[in-house]
């Protein structure tokens, strides 16, 4: 089961800052476990935001990004009680999701 | 000559720039934002509400010294005296009783991995992420009143004085004298309350460079296992005395952690 999300979205002026924690373990593939096999690749592909449920971002993320990414962007516009919400989808077809209204 | 002087001026140039803070201190402020610190809060708080042992009991009755399950602003006061356990108690030794009281669960396999890894992080450290993020803004007062307060402090002030070891090495060997590094790491000396507010205000702590949080336990620990000498039992007066030392020696410095390290 995939770990927690947490997210912060605050209104500035004309914009708002959002940051969204993620606990994935984003494995390259590169590393070998402690039997000496490699451990399998497993990272965070697709990364969803919507705002009051339309599509504002859509990304792609590489094995890359490390263990517990942290994203953080700015969207413009946006007032207070948005709602936001972020979803990512893994390699292995895991997802997640979390909202948060602009505070 | 002149075009000697006028290297050393260029290469001196990106020292100047962080001259009152230095590149370490930069780099900890930009991962400082949005610490995964936060989401070992998250599973710590699942894991205080949990029902676990043979009394499948929680730990929210456990009194971290404000009170039974009174978490706000209780791992700044931490350690202090407890009189149930007529000791003095840092956070992990304190969940560690309640684990042994509360949830009526054998010590040996409240301990069986008191420290974790990346892949697997142990319940102590989700649960101090959790109880220590909730000291945020306090100031550091760890109890300094009672008599076995006090043997605590001065036990952990002659420990971190004493060589020993292989090494015959002692804390002031690396945390006695400012300038000293290892690495790209500083050694930050560790009796000048200058130096050790800071420090103490930010443990327990998320380590970047491998993905896991690091409790203050560890943190005692590991130095030990660096000194080469054999490595304190969890929870035992030893750690105990000497986070007691430092703490102390922090004493007033506004928590801010959990924090972020390298």
């Amino acid at each position: 089961m995939p770990g927690p999300m947490k997210m912060r979205a605050t209104l500035a002026a004309g914009y708002t800052d959002v940051r969204v924690l993620m606990s994935h373990p984003m494995e390259t593939g590169q590393r070998k476990g402690p039997d000496g096999k490699p451990v399998p690749m497993h990272f965070i592909q697709n990364v969803t935001v919507k705002v009051n449920g339309k599509t504002v971002i859509e990304g792609q993320t590489s094995q890359a990004v490390s263990r517990n990414p942290v994203f953080a962007f700015r969207l413009k516009g946006g007032q207070k009680g948005d709602k936001i919400e972020i979803s990512w989808r893994d390699n292995e077809g895991e997802s997640n999701s979390t909202e948060a209204a602009v505070a | 000559m002149r075009t000697i002087m006028l290297a050393t001026v260029v290469a001196l140039a990106p020292v100047a720039v962080h001259a009152q803070g230095s590149q370490f201190e930069h780099y900890q402020k930009m991962v400082a934002e949005g610490s995964p610190a936060e989401l070992f809060a998250v599973e710590g708080e699942a894991l205080w509400k949990k029902p676990q042992g043979p009394k499948h009991a929680s730990l929210e009755k456990c009194d971290l010294g404000r009170g039974p399950g009174v978490l706000k602003g209780a791992y700044a006061r931490l350690p202090r005296y407890f009189k149930d356990a007529d000791r003095v108690m840092d956070l992990e030794t304190r969940l560690l009783y309640c684990m042994e009281t509360l949830q009526g669960r054998d010590r040996k396999e409240a301990l069986k991995r008191p420290f974790g890894n990346a892949d697997k992080p142990s319940e102590m450290e989700y649960l101090s992420a959790y109880i220590a993020l909730q000291s945020r803004g306090f100031k550091l007062n760890p109890g300094l009143s009672h008599p076995k307060e006090r043997e605590a402090y001065e036990l952990g002030k002659a420990l971190f004085h004493t060589r020993t070891g292989l090494w015959d090495f002692s804390c002031t060997t690396c945390h006695g004298t400012p300038g000293k590094r290892i690495r790209s790491s500083e050694l930050p000396v560790l009796d000048d309350p200058k130096t050790v507010r800071p420090l103490m205000a930010t443990w327990p702590a998320y380590r970047v460079s491998n993905s896991t949080f690091k409790t203050m336990q560890w943190r005692i620990n590991d130095c030990f296992r660096q000194m080469r000498t054999p490595e304190p039992d969890f929870g035992s007066e030893t750690v105990n005395a000497v986070n007691m030392f430092l703490t102390a020696t922090a004493r007033g410095a506004t928590y801010r952690g959990p924090g972020t390290k390298r």
